[in-house]
Formats: structure tokens, sequence, C-alpha cells
């Protein structure tokens, strides 16, 4: 798919129309292990990229999920809080964490596309 | 040394296995400057006899209230402790294990902290509670930084008749945090209104009841005005057997209670360890510090229990922890544990209104001593006189003829002179009828003179 | 072969493998009995405590009686006894077997300590009660102060932290409050990756921002990566010594000076102290403010995760900021300072209601007098030998992490399972299998899949040769290609492993009775 970007932390974004989609990669699910809960941030937050936007926890381990693009928030994945299982389970698409809308388009051009991605985590293995 | 299982032999061996020519080579790495070669000015090695003879001879100075009539409370209560919780603590699988980090093997300390949390959850009326917190004060001192990160807001309103010492903990820690606190000033009377003290900005309203003085507060409107203005209402007990008699927190609508567990289980030993108890909502739970035990089902399918949601805590989150908060109060939680088990719903009950009517007879024989007024109309097991000369010098009298009267009020607030006269009298299960009447005339005396 | 009683004395070995009993119809298996929650037992109006009748007076509740009932089983004395003691043979303990877990020190608990802490005259003194009738107690008090501020060579101690990580809050406080009084607020708290997670969380707490500083090869602080991170707006430095890899940081002086230069202080975690006691003084190393954990050091029990106690020593830098109350002595005698305004210095304020954890106190202080200076000196010794006979005794099959000698606590990490298909958790488990508690596990940070072991000075050469023994023998048996062992361990304790994930996908923190079927009217 070729609206899919992805940030060295492991985000994934999917744009659709002026917004874009934010979860964690599969390759950051698999590291982190079980998700027990995902801490969502609240509709209308303004973030900047890089911010801390979601935490994401396993048992063993907590992580902050930075936001790859300034914008406003303006859905989050409520099913989260009943199942976080679905980041395991389809990080890529049930397992989204939330929307936002861009600010700016052009940030997008930093980030990397499905197969930079593929290689950048095949060189840290 | 009868704690070391090494003999010289051994020591010798060791080191030729490791092969190094003496310990001396073990501790390579420490710079010469600071390798210590001069004999420290502390006393050699004493056996059992020795060291027992010592220690007990500084605790023979002191005048234990085991051995006079005591009326000291302010935060701290002497409460019989059932022998079978003393000799079940000091078994050695809870006393000489640690925080159940591998919990197959730690099911009998994760059992007794869920029983705990439950417990604990059960008297304050709360959903959920955690594992234990150091005392009451810190606590407290936890619930406001634990309001300050759920509502995004600073400000703090602290009762006017919130334990001194808890205030200053309080203080202490939320200056860290940048709080800005404000603090209505002492209400002996009992008639504070906190309520005009809420605003929009408000993170939390923090009240004691029973509070310092021993008053009784009903909690509701409070706990209204603070949801109105989507603030907090942080509930504080220092006596925790009051729960027994009085409505609890939760039932008046507080957010968290805190409390100090001294009351059960946990001897006064001069002020520590004790026991701070922490419950809330569980839409909080994630704010909330400390340690939890959770259950869940073993590899085979059975009922087990685990340390669970740690991430919050800092070994995980490390400078993103709710707290900085390692350990808990574990064995005197323990001590907690059993003893309420022991009472059960009956006997906890019981021992509240036990604790309450003696209080009240108690009360009553006192404020009819002449000058002596007593300024409480509701309370639990302790109340406030207020005499007709300073108490302090009073208690201090008193002590010499072998009575704890009480905590002079000064002891705690002294630089309010307006308090000066107010003396803290608690009254709990193992107070006699002999013992207030040693104190009536003792105050008689104490205070006829000096008038 | 029949005793006179007619019944065979002798058993014949049946071939079956351990452990192959049916399932009992109880569930209990022998000596291991299932105990339910109390909350599932008990009855109305029963109760293992007799009380006097109440006096016949009004109450005066100002109105806001209990009328809903808690919820609490009623059980008698002795059910509750027995629950207790069910409940409590399943923990493993210091008194059965070593307790190897790494940065703990998990030693002997002297019963002695425990006798004199139930004396009375301190078990039921009261903290507010007047100090002419304390007297005693705070000559404990300020005799345990001494031994801390003469052990350490620092100038004055704070009593009350109440553990570890509110010694280093302590500490830190004091710091910020001396900066602030020199009107220098700084920001940056720098701490080695290694460190302990309450160390960073400490600083957060006082509102500094966590500077992480690298270790080099040698699993020591990077010093020239210390003095690149030093400036004008570094507050302190939190540093473990011996570290958290079990190491002495060899270039701590120099650390320390760098760090004075800068214009910064420097925090000791003193959770290691116990290889160091009376050979080493904190005060010596240029450090302006260490905790120390009595339950480690000093062996008060740690009783299942606390209490602790974690009086924090000062340098003379520090000294006029300590807490209240502390202790003094002047010719009437020991008093109390329990206020700010009372004191020449500017304390931090308060950090717990009452003066510290007396009861503490005086089993640390009991330990210390059996001791002696020498005593403790050779708790030191025997404690870091210890460490490095184990390591001795297995290096060629498990090689540490990094070059010894070690010091109190030797560190592994995970290579010697490398394929084996077992990981160090796995590892763990089939430790208990054998009748160990395991060691500290996946910590320190910076080392892949740590395994971190302190035997501490209370083990016999045989009982450190059977631990190494049993070590060499797993590690065997993982490279032997035995994976089934481990993934299925333990399997001889009381619950196998625990599903942690469920635990925290859907917390249940407390008992709930069982929905009641509404009664039909």
């Amino acid at each position: 798919m070729s609206d899919l970007r992805f940030t060295k932390d492991h985000e994934w974004l999917r744009i659709e129309g002026d917004a874009a989609v934010v979860g964690i990669s599969d390759y950051a699910q698999e590291k982190l292990g079980d998700i027990v809960y995902v801490e969502l941030p609240e509709i209308g937050r303004k973030v900047a990229k890089g911010a801390e936007a979601a935490v994401v926890e396993s048992v063993k381990a907590a992580s902050e999920v930075y936001t790859p693009v300034s914008g406003e928030v303006i859905a989050v994945n409520d099913a989260l809080g009943e199942n976080p299982a679905e980041v395991n389970g389809d990080a890529m698409g049930k397992g989204w964490f939330f929307k936002i809308r861009l600010d700016d388009p052009a940030e997008l051009g930093d980030l990397m596309d499905e197969a930079a991605y593929r290689k950048f985590v095949e060189g840290l293995e | 040394m009868r704690y070391l299982p090494l003999n010289d032999a051994d020591r010798a061996a060791m080191l030729a296995k490791i092969g190094a020519a003496g310990v001396d080579d073990l501790f390579c790495d420490v710079p010469e400057a600071a390798r210590l070669d001069t004999r420290l000015d502390l006393p050699p090695p004493a056996g059992e006899i020795a060291v027992e003879r010592e220690i007990a001879a500084m605790a023979a100075k002191n005048l234990g209230t085991g051995r006079a009539p005591s009326f000291l409370g302010a935060g701290a209560y002497r409460h019989h402790i059932p022998a079978a919780v003393d000799h079940l603590i000091q078994r050695s699988e809870f006393l000489t294990s640690y925080t159940p980090y591998q919990p197959e093997i730690s099911q009998g300390t994760l059992q007794a902290l869920f029983e705990f949390q439950t417990q604990v959850a059960l008297l304050t009326g709360m959903e959920v509670a955690n594992a234990s917190l150091y005392d009451g004060a810190t606590a407290a001192a936890e619930a406001v930084l634990m309001a300050m990160r759920l509502t995004r807001r600073r400000r703090t309103v602290l009762s006017g008749a919130l334990h001194p010492h808890y205030r200053d903990v309080v203080r202490t820690m939320a200056a860290l945090a940048d709080a800005a606190l404000v603090s209505g000033g002492a209400r002996p009377a009992g008639d504070e209104d906190l309520a005009p003290l809420i605003d929009g900005d408000t993170a939390a309203v923090v009240v004691q009841t029973p509070d310092l003085f021993g008053h009784l507060h009903d909690l509701r409107a409070l706990a209204a005005a603070c949801h109105e203005n989507g603030a907090l209402l942080i509930a504080v007990v220092t006596e925790v057997v009051s729960l027994g008699a009085v409505m609890s927190p939760g039932a008046m609508g507080a957010d968290i209670v805190v409390a100090e567990g001294q009351s059960l289980g946990v001897p006064l030993s001069f002020g520590g360890p004790y026991v701070g108890l922490m419950a809330t909502r569980e839409k909080f739970l994630r704010q909330m510090p400390g340690r939890l035990c959770g259950e869940t089902i073993d590899k085979d399918g059975r009922r087990g229990f685990v340390l669970t949601l740690s991430a919050r805590e800092q070994h995980i989150r490390r400078e993103k922890a709710t707290s900085n908060i390692c350990t808990n109060s574990g064995l005197c939680a323990l001590a907690f544990c059993i003893h309420l088990t022991l009472l059960g719903e009956a006997g906890f009950t019981k021992l509240a209104r036990l604790n309450h009517r003696k209080a009240v007879r108690a009360a009553d024989e006192l404020a009819a001593l002449p000058g002596v007024r007593l300024l409480n109309r509701s309370f639990f097991n302790e109340f406030t006189l207020e005499l007709p000369v300073p108490a302090a010098p009073v208690v201090e009298r008193l002590a010499g003829e072998g009575i704890l009267a009480g905590v002079p009020v000064s002891r705690l607030e002294p630089k309010a002179p307006e308090l000066a006269s107010l003396l803290l009298v608690a009254v709990t299960e193992l107070t006699t009828d002999e013992e207030v009447a040693a104190l009536a005339a003792g105050l008689r005396r104490a205070c006829s003179e000096k008038v | 072969m029949m005793n006179h009683e007619g019944r065979p004395t002798a058993v014949t070995p049946s071939g079956d493998a351990a452990g192959a009993a049916p399932p009992t119809f109880t569930g209990n298996r022998g000596l291991d009995i299932e105990e339910p929650l109390s909350f599932e037992q008990g009855r109305d109006g029963v109760s293992g405590v007799d009380l006097e009748d109440l006096p016949a007076v009004e109450d005066r509740l100002g109105g806001l009686a209990r009328r809903a009932p808690i919820g609490l089983p009623g059980l008698s004395e002795p059910e509750v006894v027995r629950h207790f003691v069910r409940i409590g043979r399943r923990n493993y303990a210091i008194d059965l077997g070593p307790y190897p877990l790494g940065s703990c020190t998990m030693k002997h608990n002297p019963r002695l300590n425990e006798k004199l802490a139930r004396l009375p005259g301190i078990a039921d003194l009261h903290p507010l009660q007047p100090v002419s009738t304390a007297q005693g107690a705070l000559e404990l008090m300020a005799e345990l102060g001494r031994w801390l501020v003469t052990l350490t060579n620092m100038s004055a101690v704070a009593l009350s932290p109440a553990a570890g990580a509110h010694g280093e809050l302590c500490g830190l406080m004091c710091i910020r409050a001396a900066l602030i009084a020199r009107g220098d607020a700084r920001r940056r708290v720098l701490v080695p990756e290694s460190a302990h997670g309450t160390n960073p969380a400490t600083a957060a707490l006082c509102g500094y921002v966590v500077d992480p500083v690298p270790a080099d090869a040698t699993g020591r602080i990077d010093l020239a990566a210390l003095k690149a991170k030093l400036g004008p707006d570094v507050a302190a430095l939190m540093l473990t010594n011996p570290n958290t890899c079990g190491l002495f940081e060899r270039d701590i002086i120099a650390a320390a000076e760098a760090v004075h230069a800068a214009g910064a202080f420097f925090y000791c975690d003193g959770a290691n102290f116990n290889a160091l006691v009376g050979r080493v003084r904190p005060g010596d190393l240029g450090i302006d403010a260490m905790h120390i954990n009595l339950h480690k050091t000093f062996s008060t029990p740690h009783g299942g995760g606390g209490p602790g106690s974690g009086p924090v020593v000062l340098s003379a830098a520090l000294a006029p900021f300590a807490p209240v109350p502390y202790v003094v002595q002047d010719a009437a005698g020991f008093r109390l300072v329990e206020e700010a305004a009372a004191t020449a210095g500017e304390p931090v304020g308060r950090l717990k209601a009452f003066h510290g954890q007396m009861g503490m106190f005086v089993r640390a202080l009991a330990y210390m007098r059996s001791h002696g200076a020498e005593g403790l000196r050779q708790v030191a010794e025997d404690a870091v030998l210890a460490a490095n006979y184990l390591l001795a005794s297995v290096a060629d099959v498990m090689p540490p992490a990094f070059p010894g000698p070690c010091m109190h606590e030797a560190l592994f990490d995970d290579r010697f399972l490398k394929d084996t298909g077992v990981t160090t958790l796995d590892f763990a488990k089939a430790m208990i299998d054998e009748g160990y508690h395991p060691m500290t596990m996946y910590f320190p940070l910076v080392v892949h899949g740590a395994l971190l072991i302190e035997p501490t000075e209370s083990e016999s050469k045989d009982a450190l040769d059977r631990f190494a023994a049993t070590l060499r023998f797993l590690a065997e048996r993982a490279k032997a290609g035995e994976a089934e062992r481990f993934l299925e361990a333990p399997r001889l304790t009381p619950r196998r492993r625990l599903d942690e994930t469920r635990a925290a996908r859907k917390p249940v923190l407390r008992y709930r009775p069982p929905e009641r079927p509404e009664a039909a009217d």
C-alpha cells in the first residue's frame, strides 16, 4: 500500500484525505509482547510532530507513542480500552491508535515508505 | 561471629578457587585513597546477652504506654494486638521473604495482599485499593500528586483540621510538583466550611475525618461541591478503627481515601513502621501509585495471584512512573490483614463501638472538671478538651506522675498560641475506668493549682 | 518386613516418575494444602476476638453512624491461624534457603533483633509522648545515627526516610534545596543507564530532567561521557556504588571531583553498601548524600516487601537542609527538633508523619552492635568473597557479563543460553523446581537477559557449592538441548507459571461476593 508511512520509532501512519491514522507497527507490537493497556490522547488535542501522544503497555514494558506529524487529534480507537489485544492481533488495522488532521502535509516527506521501513527493521535484527 | 558461617579454612579454600592471594585482591578496584585501614571509633562485637542488656537499658529509660495510663493519639493509637497476629507475622515464610517477584513461590504473600486490598476497599467504601504505602501522611501526599495528574490542575485545598504533620508532608512533597496549596486556618470547633475555597482550577480538597480535633464530618456536601468544579475529594482517616462505626468516606462521595492503618495489628513503636492505606475509584486506577496484586490463573488453570499493572511503576517506567515508590509496607499490611481477619465483621464493628462508647463516657467525666470544656459535639475515640491553663505543662507534669495525659495541640502547632490550652485525649478498648479516673484526678490537680 | 503391629514399614520402588501421583479428591497434595480466600469462608456472628460489653451510653457520632455492613467474613482464631499458616507455606523465604536476589541483599534476619524491637519501652512507645519520657528512644536513635555517620564518614544523618526510594527523595531534596539556597536552581540530573528505576523516578519527582549516562566496556560509568554531560545546569549525579553490575566504580573519586568542579552534587545510591561496610567509607569518595537501606546492609527483615528504612547520610554542605524531625543532645538530655522554624538550618520539610522507622532502628542497631566494627568489615569481605567464589565456580559454563573481580554480586548475561531455546526467565523458573529462589532477572538493563546473583555473607561454603553445582547442572542441561525442562518449569510448585497478561488486561484487584439471585417476594 503506497499511502502507508513509518517512523524510526515504529509508528505507522495511513493517509485518509486531509487526515492520517496512526498506530504502531507489527514489529513494535511483537517486540513489546502482549499489549495490556493503551493510553490514548484526548480528542481535540493539538500535537506537534514528535510529541508524545499515546502510551502502550505490555506486562513488562511501557512505551511512548510519538505522533509522526503535527495536527489535531480528531478520533481515537476506543475499542482498545476494552480489547488492547487488537494491537497484537491486527497492529496495522483494527489496532490503530488515533486519527489526526494534518497541519502540514509536507511533514509526510520525512517518513519512510513500507519498503524503506522493512529495510530499516532488517538492519535492527 | 554467630551470623557468619565461613571459617578461615573455608575462606582460604574459596580464595584459592578464585585465584586470589587474599581478600584485599577482591577490593583492588577501590582507589588507594579510600581503603580504610584505621580502626573506627565503634564498639567491638557483642553476644546476645550483652546486646540485649544494652538495648533493654535504653528501653527501660522510656515510659511505655503499656505501664502508664495513656490517652495519646493524634495519628497513632494504642490498641490491643491479639497474640496470634504477632505469632503469624513472625513466621519465617512471611518475615524473611521479599517482594513476590516470583509468583509461583510467593502465593502466600500475594494472597494476603489480595485479601488486604479487599479489606481496605471495603472499609473505605471504595472500588480498589493498593497493597499499601509507607504511612498515612505519605499516602496523603501521594494522593495530592495523583489528583494533580488526574485533573491536570495545581491548586489543592487543605483543611485546617488536617493533622499538621500530614499537612507538612503534603507541603514538602507537593512543593516539588509546583502545587499551589491553599489552607484553611485551624478550626478547633469543627465548623470549617471549605466549599467557598473550591474553584474551577482546584485539583483536590483534602479533608480529614475524624479531624485533628476529633470532629466527625459529613463529607457529602463537600464532595458535591468538589465534583461541580471538576475537583477530587481526598478523605484522610488517621484512626482506621473509626471506619467500623462511622459511614465510610466512599459512601460520602470521596474520590481517593487515604488512611493510617497502624491501629490494626501494628505496634506504636515510637512512630514507625506504620502502614499507609490508599483506595480510589476504578477509573483512577492507572494513576494510583504503589504496588497492586491481582487475580489470574496459572498454566494449569488454577486461581493464583500476581503483582500487576507494574508498567505504572519505577522499575519499568523509570522517570515516567506514577511515583518513585519501590516497596510497600508488607509486613505491617500483613499484620493489619490478620488482625482484621481475626476481628471479622462482628468483632471489628464491636471494637469500633467499644472505642466510641468508652470515649463518650471519658469525655463526659473529664468535661465535668472545673474549668475544663469539651469542644466536640461529635467524635469517635478522640476529643479535644480546652483547659483553663496551657496544656503542654500539664501534660509534662502528669507524665512526671506516670500519666500520659494526651497530646497538647501545641506539640503539633507550636506557632498557634490560641491553641495552647487544647488537649487531645484518645480512649481505646484498652482504657480502663480507673485510668480515666486517674487522668481526671491529675487534671483537676494540675489545672486548679495553676488557675 | 512387618513390624509388630502388622504394618509394612518398607517401601518398594514403584518405578513411577516423581510427581506422577493421580489427582487428589481435595486438590491438596500432601503438605501442600489448598486454601480459599478468607472472604470465601466464615459465617455471621463468629469472631476470633472477644471484647467486653459495650457501656450503656448514647452514641455521639453526629448522625454519621455506619449503617451498611462492611462485608468482612467471621472466622474463629483456629481458622484464622490455619488460614495464614497454610498460605504462608506457599512462600519461599531466606529461612528456607538461599535467596540470591541481586541488589536486594537477602541476608539472615537475626531473631534477637525481633525480640528487642518488641521490648516494652520500645514497641509501646507513642511518637508524641513527652520527650522526657522517651529519652532512651532518642538515645537509641542518636546511637544509630552515630554508627551510620562513623561507618560512612559523613557529617549528618536524616533518619526519617521510610525506605530506599524515600531516602533518595530526601537526598535529592536536600541537593535541590542547597542549590536553590545559593540561587542556582538547576535542571538536569545525570543517571547511569544501569541505575535502579527509583533513581530516575526520584529525580523526575523532584522536577528534574533525567539525562542518562552510558556505561563503558567494563560495565562502569564512562568518565569521559560523564564529563561531557556536566555543565552549569546539572544539579547532581546519581550513581550506585558498587554499581548494579556488581562492580566498584573505579573512577568514582575522579567522577566526584568533576561533579563538584561543575558546581553539582554527588548522590550515591547506597543499596549496595553491604559490599563496603567497614572497608570503604563513602565520605572518602567525595559523596554528598547516600541512603542506606537498613533492610539490606543491616538485616532488618524484608517482610514480603517492606517495611524498609532508608536513612540518608549527608555531607557538611547538605546537613543544614536535613528534614525534620531529628534528635539533638544538649546538657538537659536528648531533644527532638520537630519544627523547621526551630532549627538553625533550612530543613526541606517533613517526609513522614513521625520520626522514622523506629522498629527498624532497633533491629539495625542490634545487628551493628552484635557485629561491632570488625564484624561488619568481615560481613563485607565474606559477601564479596562469596560472590567471587560463586562466579569462579560457574564461569566456565556461565561467562560473567564483565571481567572480575566483582563485589558482592555476580552478573551474567544470557550468552550461555544462546540457541538453546531457553530464556533467562525459563532458566530462573527451573531453579525454582530445584528448590532455590531465582536471582534477579533482566536487571540491570544494560546487559542482555541479565542474571544478577547476590549470595550474601549468610551462606556457608557447602551451600554455595550446592548452589553453584545446581547452576552448572542447569546450564549444561540447557546446552544439551533439554529445553523442555525449562519451558515447562516450574512443575513442583503450588502454582505453575501465572498468566500475567490476563491479570493486567482485566485487573481483578479484590474479592467480590458472587451475585446472589434476587429473593422472590
